[in-house]
């Protein structure tokens, strides 16, 4: 049902990222915002001009942390190892959706943790519909998908997104003029970079180590019956939880809830399509960035691809917004589900991972 | 002697074909071969969890966890 083993470091690892997400919020990040792996690497996608939403640019260090920690907690266990080549391509379409998904919704899986945690009920509706988007995932899981096997690749090629990682902070610091940073919107709210960024080195250290992943959460116990991960994302939301209602950031309801919508069918459908990209995947989008930290170039691809998806959600009018999800948004969650669809179909065959020798 | 390649493989492949071919085990040992450090652990539990003694040995690629046969 769950393995000891290493359930007490995904607990507090949970514990660790509902308490900081809280802290960071108070200190000067977004409304419900503590931490959002898709929405931070879509200010940096901002703030590095690849598209033009002038209220959501800014490098958030918290990514660079989470890069860093994790880069630097595997090379310290021996789990540094670059691979890569498992249909990478296919991963970078993949990821784009998957932001195509969150920016509709407003949130990626662990945003979405953190609304529920502050009576967000939109986010009880896009847990429902990442629910079914992971189930449909794990059904081409159970067929046959693969992406298939990735291979060792040059050890220069582990270190590039950590360089980038590095490089990202210098730009945040320098402030050189093609660097853009918000003056209003959430892109301005920001917590001290110094803060944000041991908070992000901290959680890219425990998530590295606990392979703490949300879509694993929901997964896991569908596939295989063990509640490990799940247990992990509860303790995020328990601790968030406790946090929202010690400084009275409670407030249960629908309406006028911050950076958020209650278009029911899109918030459904847009984190849908983030469950269902995150299983064929292999990894939420946080994971993605741990991954990409520890050399993973399929999962660097990823977030590359997410970086890109932001750009795109901007710059063709996909992003939803307090308002709701406008009809372009509307349109790429449909195109994305169907395009994930085609892909999980097209890489789905019987398994011949298993040979059985005399 | 029933093998599992899962190198390479993307979460949660590894643990999927292992519990695919341990669904058809009649014994005479199990291995299974994984790249990554999240394979190892959560094939190892896997079977640790139905009641076998998974060994692990490091493999220039990655790790081999085994279970002898009966």
């Amino acid at each position: 049902m769950f393995h000891r083993k290493g359930l007490f470091l995904l607990l507090m690892t949970g514990v660790v990222i509902g308490i900081v997400a809280i802290l960071l919020m108070t200190m000067g990040n977004p409304a419900n915002m503590g931490i959002c792996v898709a929405c931070f690497l879509r200010d940096t996608a901002g703030a590095l001009g690849l598209d033009r939403a002038a209220n959501v640019q800014y490098i958030r260090p918290e990514i660079s942390g989470f890069l860093l920690g994790a880069f630097v907690l595997a090379a310290g266990s021996g789990e540094f190892r670059p691979t890569g080549g498992s249909a990478p391509l296919l991963r970078f379409v993949i990821a784009m959706f998957i932001m195509l998904g969150a920016l509709v919704f407003l949130g990626c899986p662990l945003r979405m943790v953190l609304r529920l945690a502050a009576g967000d009920l939109n986010a009880l509706v896009g847990l429902a519909g990442f629910i079914a988007g992971i189930g449909g995932g794990s059904a081409f899981l159970n067929r046959g998908f693969s992406l298939g096997r990735a291979m060792e690749q040059p050890k220069s090629s582990g270190w590039v997104m950590p360089a980038v990682a590095v490089l990202l902070l210098v730009f945040l610091v320098v402030r050189p003029a093609y660097i853009h940073f918000s003056e209003t919107g959430p892109g301005a709210a920001h917590a001290p970079v110094g803060i944000a960024l041991v908070a992000g080195l901290v959680i890219g250290a425990l998530a590295q180590r606990s392979r703490m992943c949300m879509a694993g959460g929901v997964r896991d116990v569908m596939l295989i019956g063990n509640y490990n991960l799940l247990f992990g994302y509860g303790a995020v939301f328990v601790a968030a939880l406790v946090g929202n209602l010690a400084i009275g950031n409670f407030n249960p309801g629908f309406a006028g809830q911050p950076i958020a919508h209650s278009d029911f069918v899109w918030n459904f459908l847009g984190m849908a399509l983030v469950g269902y990209g995150s299983v064929l995947l292999g990894g939420c989008p946080l994971r993605q960035v741990i991954m990409a930290g520890e050399g993973n170039a399929d999962a660097g691809i990823s977030v590359v691809g997410m970086l890109i998806g932001a750009a795109v959600a901007h710059n063709f009018g996909i992003a939803a917004s307090p308002a709701g999800a406008p009809v372009n948004g509307q349109v790429a969650v449909v195109a994305g589900l169907v395009v994930l669809t085609a892909i999980a179909f097209a890489n789905t065959r019987k398994r011949k991972g298993t040979m059985v020798t005399a | 002697m029933t093998m599992v390649d899962a190198r390479g493989l993307s979460c949660p492949e590894p643990v999927l074909l292992t519990k695919q071919a341990l669904a058809d085990y009649a014994g005479g040992g199990f291995s299974v071969a994984v790249s990554s450090a999240t394979a190892r652990e959560n094939v190892a539990a896997l079977l640790t969890g139905k009641g076998l003694t998974p060994t692990i040995s490091e493999e220039p690629d990655g790790w081999l966890i085994t279970v002898a046969g009966t």
